[in-house]
């Protein structure tokens, strides 16, 4: 028998895009995919999926594992489209599995030059997709445009110059035809800066400095040439409201981190949330969270968008749970405070005032401050369910650092955080970026846990308690399910109504990602990133 | 204005080849190792030899051998410790990889001939029609390999070797499916992927596929080239072009 050559008889084939823009727009309609890391623009890490309810989430089974070929920080939140899952391995290689079997379809390897520095692990959130397009951040700071079918590369446009300090783990936000990024490299005294780039070319569109120069306004709030290097950096996803035409991004602590009398004056847009013109970069307003910050409570958070009734009339609304353990209302057409209160521990202010800012209570030096230095929350993604009316947070709760500043004087590419916290009980390792297998801290260093806040009346309306911290992210689907981790090596689902637990499988080590849902053949998928593996659950059949 | 290409004055220029074997083997020889190289040993050490750090098989310097017979041991037993596994070859199939390493570097014509890029381009895209099936940048098709940087990864004799003799150069991992599902759909493709249950490819519409075997009624994985030889089709002037093209794709940057 002869073999035919079958691509002799082939035609060239004009393919549809796998992700349109109104794809993006609209990505509550098709839960079937995940297309952005957040799930959508409104990022409520939200899924209307609905096969696994409370009812029968006991049967929930691990349906594969695709390990990673990396020992870094596991971070990264997947993309689905049309059965096909895009994940990143840390640091910046692209895989596509089939996201039935966790069987890979390609590996795109990135080399990162050897001037990279990132602060905190050479580790990345996730990617943008667009048409047949994927979008990756790398920690040396390059953008790359990547084939989804085949895994090639398209472009790769440096950003920044990572041997000055500057990094991306970002997962980027594809708005219309571009795909918008931020710099890393609050640690090193970088200017931090949003950046657009065309979707098609990689060529620069914009790019918005989070501290202004001279003559712009907000220059003022930083003394001498300390604007130079104030840090200010971006490294979780912003939001988008088409309707208004804006994005929105939490922006990073200013730098030094502890010695805030190194840069008097407010120091905009550290700590801060900007709202800005897509299509210009051009900012529309701003709101600060924590002027003159001396304890790293970046505003680095996932911007909630939210549309309900507020007091009685359908308002734009923006749900902030920050770092510097407040959680805040704004309007996010306008950037007004429409509330705010504590939801862990705060001993830094006393509470906010009608316009939102901290009414400040400093602790005397040498003295526990509340919260910590990793915040009463941090880049993990909240959620927040239209069902419930309820918004979810990770926490850590009780937990505090004791600050001591020190002057630092800037070098380029060099570390620049002006002294360091350490934890209230001599001696103790306060909890950080990452832990052991074993949980050696005590109870009075604090724990994590799953807070639920009424909306309506920013009162707790649940609590679920860990025994460690969480840095895990959490999802929300249309059968009131949500699903989260922790440091302690499980993925847990909990009835979002109530916070009582369902379900729990062991993954072995932490989850520091935040989970998603697809669906494939009739089937919902749950995705987690944990320890050094993607682990998928589905129902047991 | 066409430069003929020397690569064997080109290189001996250089000292290295103060100790040339090249002549020492038969034609024969040579055509039968480049096939067992390209089935048994390319996947690791690519189709140039050198994709390995430290290791470039057509330099003719190793750092385990410098007789044939210190070769042969090397790939008769593997390195113990190493990624490099131990080979069961007849001695006729041995003498053909030792001489297939040995001239390496200038096997084929020994002078490959490269013409003008901007008029092998208009072949590329025009009677060759390679974009039929490559791609190179955001044009052409996905189902044979991406070309976009193959000038940088393969040399030009590796080159003319794939446009006269496809088998001969055919990768592994490069090889053509033809699936039958017991449901009667057929379905071809490049294979990606596969396993002991399950194999991945990417369908002639450029889909991604991931197939359960237990669903399929015929699996048959093709081991001749899909791509015909472009011997006949292209005088040897359009042949020298579209080297000179495809030695200037160096990939995005
Ligand atoms: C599975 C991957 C793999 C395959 C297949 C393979 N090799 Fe290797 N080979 C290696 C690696 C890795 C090394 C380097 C080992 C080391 O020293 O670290 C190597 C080393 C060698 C060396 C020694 C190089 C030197 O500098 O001393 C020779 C010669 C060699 N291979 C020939 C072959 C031939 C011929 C084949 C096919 C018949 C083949 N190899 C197939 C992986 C492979
Ligand atoms: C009918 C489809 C088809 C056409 C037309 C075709 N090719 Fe190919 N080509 C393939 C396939 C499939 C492979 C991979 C299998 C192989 O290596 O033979 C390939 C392999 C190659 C390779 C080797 C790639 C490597 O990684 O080493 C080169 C080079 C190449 N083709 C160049 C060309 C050029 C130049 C043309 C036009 C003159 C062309 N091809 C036309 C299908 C095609």
């Amino acid at each position: 028998m002869t073999v035919r050559p079958w691509l002799l008889c082939l035609i060239p084939i004009a393919l549809a895009a796998q992700v349109t823009s109104d794809q993006l727009v609209n990505a509550a309609l098709n839960p079937k995919n995940w297309v952005t890391y957040n799930g959508s623009y409104m990022s409520q890490s939200y899924s209307p999926l609905s096969q696994i309810t409370p009812g029968n989430a006991r049967n929930l089974e691990q349906k594969w594992v695709f390990q990673v070929e990396s020992l870094q920080k596991f971070e990264s939140r997947p993309l689905v489209v049309n059965g096909i899952m895009y994940i990143t391995q840390p640091p910046n290689d692209v895989v596509a599995l089939d996201a039935r079997t966790g069987r890979a379809f390609w590996i795109y390897r990135y080399n990162n030059s050897p001037d990279a520095r990132p602060c905190c692990g050479s580790i990345n959130r996730g990617l943008a997709i667009s048409g047949d397009t994927l979008f990756m951040a790398t920690v040396d700071a390059h953008l790359v445009a990547i084939d989804a079918r085949n895994g090639r590369p398209l472009w790769d446009v440096k950003v920044a110059e990572a041997a000055a300090g500057y990094a991306m783990t970002v997962a980027p936000l594809v708005i219309k035809d571009k795909v918008v990024v931020g710099v890393a490299g609050g640690e090193y005294g970088i200017r931090g800066f949003i950046s657009a780039y065309d979707t098609r070319t990689g060529k620069e569109a914009w790019k918005f400095y989070t501290i202004p120069g001279p003559g712009e306004p907000g220059n003022e709030t930083w003394e001498g040439d300390t604007w130079k290097y104030g840090g200010a950096s971006i490294w979780v996803t912003g939001s988008y409201d088409p309707d208004l035409n804006l994005t929105y991004w939490g922006i990073g602590n200013p730098g030094p981190d502890w010695n805030p009398i190194q840069r008097k004056g407010a120091n905009l847009y550290s700590d801060s949330v900007v709202a800005l013109d897509p299509d210009t970069g051009k900012l529309k307003w701003h709101f600060q969270f924590t002027p003159n910050d001396p304890y790293d409570y970046d505003s680095v958070q996932v911007p909630v968008l939210v549309d309900t009734a507020w007091r009685g009339t359908a308002r734009k609304l923006m749900l902030w749970a920050n770092r510097n353990g407040f959680y805040y209302v704004l309007d996010r057409i306008t950037g007004e405070f429409l509330s705010g209160n504590s939801f862990v521990k705060v001993t830094w202010a006393k509470g906010l005032d009608d316009a939102g800012k901290p009414i400040l209570t400093p602790q005397p030096p040498g003295t526990p401050v509340y919260p910590g230095v990793q915040g009463g929350t941090n880049w993990y993604s909240p959620s927040y369910s239209p069902r419930t009316g309820l918004f979810y947070i990770s926490a850590w709760e009780d937990y505090a650092s004791i600050f001591l500043p020190q002057a630092n004087e800037y070098k380029e590419g060099q570390r620049f955080t002006g002294g360091r916290p350490v934890a209230p009980i001599a001696g103790a390792n306060n909890p950080s970026l990452r832990s052991g297998q074993i949980n050696v801290t005590t109870e009075a260093l604090g724990h994590g846990s799953v807070i639920a806040i009424d909306v309506r009346t920013g009162q707790k309306k649940w609590k679920f308690d860990m025994i460690d911290v969480t840095d895990a992210g959490i999802l929300t689907t249309g059968s009131d399910v949500l699903f989260t981790g922790g440091r302690e090596g499980y993925f847990h689902a909990l009835d979002a109504r109530t916070g009582a637990l369902l379900w729990k499988g062991s993954v072995g080590g932490q989850v520091s990602a935040a989970p998603m849902a697809y669906e494939l053949d009739g089937k919902q998928y749950i995705a987690v990133a944990a320890g050094h593996a993607m682990f998928v659950y589905g129902l047991r059949e | 204005m066409r430069i003929e290409f020397c690569l064997s004055i080109a290189l001996c220029a250089i000292p290295l080849c103060a100790q040339d074997h090249a002549g020492q083997y038969t034609q024969a020889d040579i055509e039968r190792g480049s096939r067992l190289y390209a089935l048994n040993c390319a996947l690791c050490h690519g189709v140039n030899g050198d994709s390995i750090s430290n290791v470039d098989l057509k330099s003719g310097r190793f750092r385990n051998a410098t007789s044939d017979e210190d070769l042969a041991k090397v790939v008769a037993n593997g390195l113990q410790g190493t990624a490099m596994p131990p080979h069961k070859f007849d001695t006729s199939e041995m003498t053909g990889v030792i001489a297939y390493i040995r001239s390496m570097r200038d096997y084929g014509t020994g002078a490959v001939a490269i013409g003008e890029a901007s008029a092998g381009k208009a072949v590329f895209e025009g009677k060759g029609a390679c974009l039929s099936c490559h791609r190179v940048g955001a044009a052409g098709s996905r189902v044979a390999p991406d070309l976009t940087d193959i000038g940088s990864i393969r040399s030009a004799s590796a080159l003319e070797r794939s446009l006269l003799d496809p088998n001969a150069a055919m990768l592994p991992i490069n090889r053509s499916v033809r699936i039958v599902t017991k449901a009667g759909k057929v379905i071809n493709g490049r294979r990606l992927n596969e396993d002991t249950y399950s194999v991945q490819l990417m369908d002639e519409k450029e889909n991604l596929l991931s197939l359960n075997k237990a669903d399929l009624r015929e699996y048959k994985v093709i081991t001749t080239s899909p791509m015909p030889s472009f011997k006949d089709k292209l005088s040897a002037p359009e042949l020298a072009d579209l080297l000179a093209y495809l030695l200037t794709l160096k990939g995005i940057n």
